[in-house]
């Protein structure tokens, strides 16, 4: 009998070669498979490119929203911090010497939110389809770079309102933003994968960025501190970014050694998180 | 070449169960709480939040360990259109998921070869907020499809879906219908060369899905190869040649969709397709006439309870007939499996025409046509009668059962080429013709 299901599939053999998937029970150390995130970039891309779009679709003032948070937190900053209680602000003038701080952390803390809750809120995706699930972490602090992008733009309002001008350390600033990136993903990434478990973690969140932001630099100048304390200091790896920035931007104090330990506490935070998220992975699907 | 599409070998998949069914998600207190009360908590004392899972789960001996596979291994030929049946429970949906690598096998290994793509519940990944345009990308790009090739197709899903009016309004406000109809098309324009289907044929309205299942059928054709999941038999056997019946996660058949099938439906509705009375004492009948034995039969006589829609099905009486002097004639009614009665047929045999029985035994058979019979289970109720006096000697009204499906055989059927839920109690085979018609 003539049947036109059992035609032979026009496929080359270095085609079905390139898609072989061997699927066999998860053991030992994990792998990391880097290369399938490369395979997998374009999901990546619409995933954060959903992020964004529906960020600015959802809010009435849109983008004006990435600008108005820090700059209004800077305005109530300044009139608290800066003159009322009069905090020294290392010879800048408050608002801007605040606002160089708040640019790094508004872009941290909304990142690291946005990380350690991508799991949860996806679970209808993790249920259903397969792709590596680093991707939605990856995607939420890198959704979080347009935020940062318009918020900067107020920062060259203010050094051109206040005559500040940048110095050629401006050049080190991606550096300073990419340690915010993987310190926001590092931490990210447990809480994301500690969140499919533990759903108190979603409590847990907000009140960590709240004790972080005063744990770090942002109303206040870490030169408040005396070594070796500042060194240690760089324990909190977002008062590493801060110096940074308001180093790079603004030419205040170069961070010194501090900002070496604060790197290594970014790496440290970063990896283990990789680590771990992977660890927890192969579970996801079946606890979330 | 590889041999196989999918190598499937010895997979096994083990639950944690957890206090009540499967626990959404744990909070640190119930940790720290279990962790803290353990000490008070050895022996095996059962926990009086546990819910005990229907019997067709499969636990260990603690209880806390559900296998939803056991032990599966099978292979599928790439360009195969494999169903997947079985009940509740069986472990279809787990099957798929570790094909899917949703999750994770606990034990055994799985190949493929070819790109995997998956249709477990369309509109995955569907985002309210954004354009009908918009969701075709990401939704796309979430099954599996790079932008190049949503781009090329992009005209096409919409025509498909019948949705370029709104194609770019937010999908918030499409009708329900609107969207599934959207995330469908989506899927049904990935081309992978190995497709994984969950019973979503199931959406839409009646015109839709027929348009789906249309679209299902050419995509076995182009030499896909198919892993398809459904409750719905007549779809398995119309689409699958070859049928896989998992149960409490073993494989326990294997092989053309068709027997499957029918193995599947008698053993869960229980149907016979073959009495024998040993002891002629407890034959039904009486002093005069007594059935022996009654079976459903296929052309080349042998027993058996599924038929092609269009093969025709005998229906075999024995019986003994043990006073003489009287005219008796075998018959049966047929009953479908709502209990509506479709038609009862008696001995229409020329030679035995008001003719008396001697007494012994005897076999007639009745055969029903093929094309006659619609797609579904029909039960036989065998009769024995005598015109003088005229009275009923035995009627058995749900003696036997048997399946009618249709298969995706090249001959003709009176389904012709219409893919969709075919109505009707019967399906008769007519005769058509078009007598004027506008010259060419």
């Amino acid at each position: 009998m003539e049947h036109p299901i059992e035609q032979e599939i026009p496929l080359n053999k270095m085609e079905l070669e390139n898609f072989h998937v061997h699927i066999e029970p998860v053991k030992g150390l994990v792998e990391l498979k880097l290369k399938e995130i490369w395979k997998f970039r374009e999901l990546l891309y619409f995933f954060t490119w959903r992020d964004v779009k529906v960020r600015y679709k959802q809010t009435l003032l849109g983008a004006s929203w990435a600008i108005l948070q820090p700059f209004l937190s800077m305005v109530v900053f300044s009139l608290f911090f800066g003159r009322l209680a009069k905090i020294a602000s290392d010879g800048f003038p408050y608002p801007i010497f605040n606002y160089a701080a708040l640019l790094p952390w508004t872009y941290f803390s909304g990142s690291l939110s946005a990380a350690a809750h991508s799991m949860v809120n996806s679970s209808h995706l993790i249920t259903k389809i397969y792709f590596p699930r680093l991707i939605l972490p990856i995607s939420a602090v890198v959704s979080g770079l347009v935020d940062f992008a318009f918020a900067f733009l107020v920062l060259i309002g203010l050094m051109i309102f206040y005559s500040v001008p940048p110095t050629i350390y401006v050049l080190l600033l991606p550096l300073f933003l990419l340690q915010a990136l993987i310190t926001a993903l590092g931490v990210g990434l447990w809480l994301s994968a500690l969140n499919v478990r533990y759903r108190d973690v979603r409590y847990i969140i907000p009140f960590l960025i709240q004790i972080w932001q005063f744990a770090s630099p942002v109303v206040y100048s870490s030169t408040m501190l005396d070594e070796p304390w500042r060194t240690l200091y760089g324990i909190n790896p977002m008062a590493g970014v801060i110096d940074g920035f308001r180093w790079a931007l603004l030419g205040a104090d170069p961070p010194g050694i501090m900002i070496w330990i604060s790197v290594i506490v970014s790496i440290i935070l970063f990896v283990s998180g990789v680590l771990y998220f992977k660890k927890m992975e192969t579970t996801f699907a079946d606890e979330v | 070449m590889p041999q196989s599409a999918i190598e499937i070998s010895h997979v096994a998949k083990k639950y944690k169960i957890e206090h009540g069914a499967k626990p959404k998600y744990r909070t640190m207190r119930d940790t720290i709480t279990n962790a803290l009360l353990s000490p008070f908590k050895k022996g095996n004392k059962i926990n009086q939040n546990e819910i005990i899972q229907p019997r067709s789960y499969r636990f260990d001996s603690s209880g806390h360990l559900l296998w939803a596979l056991q032990d599966v291994s099978f292979k599928v030929k790439p360009g195969e259109v494999v169903g997947l049946i079985g009940p509740n429970g069986a472990g279809k949906t787990t099957l798929l998921k570790i094909l899917t690598r949703i999750t994770y096998p606990t034990r055994g290994s799985i190949d493929l070869y070819g790109r995997v793509g998956s249709l477990l519940e369309v509109g995955t990944g569907f985002h309210k907020e954004l354009t009908g345009r918009e969701n075709v990308f990401l939704n796309g790009a979430i099954l599996g499809m790079s932008k190049m090739e949503i781009q090329s197709k992009f005209d096409e899903i919409v025509a498909f879906a019948e949705m370029e009016k709104f194609i770019d309004t937010p999908v918030k406000f499409y009708s329900s219908g609107m969207g599934v109809r959207l995330a469908f098309a989506v899927a049904a324009h990935l081309e992978p060369e190995i497709l994984l289907v969950d019973e979503v044929l199931a959406v839409g309205d009646a015109t839709f899905q027929k348009k789906c299942l249309n679209k299902m059928e050419s995509v076995g054709q182009e030499g896909r190869t198919i892993i398809f999941i459904s409750h719905h038999m007549p779809n398995i056997t119309r689409l699958c040649e070859r049928a896989i019946l998992l149960d409490q996660g073993n494989v326990v058949m294997d092989g053309p969709a068709f027997e499957v099938v029918g193995k599947y439906l008698s053993n869960a509705l229980n149907t016979k397709s073959a009495i024998k009375w040993e002891d002629k004492k407890y034959a039904p009948g009486n002093h005069i006439v007594r059935l022996t034995s009654v079976r459903i039969l296929d052309e080349g006589f042998n027993t058996r309870d599924h038929f092609d829609i269009r093969e025709s099905i005998g229906i075999e009486m024995q019986y003994e007939i043990l006073a003489d002097g009287y005219v008796l004639y075998p018959g049966f009614s047929l009953h479908n499996e709502e209990g509506q009665w479709l038609f009862a047929s008696i001995d229409t045999d020329s030679e035995w025409q008001g003719k008396i029985r001697k007494p012994g035994t005897y076999t007639s058979i009745g055969w029903i046509p093929g094309n006659l019979l619609s797609e579904g289970t029909f039960i036989i109720g065998p009769s024995l009668r005598s015109d003088t006096p005229n009275m009923v000697h035995v009627y058995e009204q749900e003696a036997l059962a048997f399946q009618v499906s249709e298969s995706p055989l090249d001959t003709i059927s009176a389904r012709m080429d219409f893919a969709g839920r075919f109505p009707g109690m019967m399906r008769p085979l007519l005769n058509w013709e078009t007598l004027i018609f506008p010259e060419a």
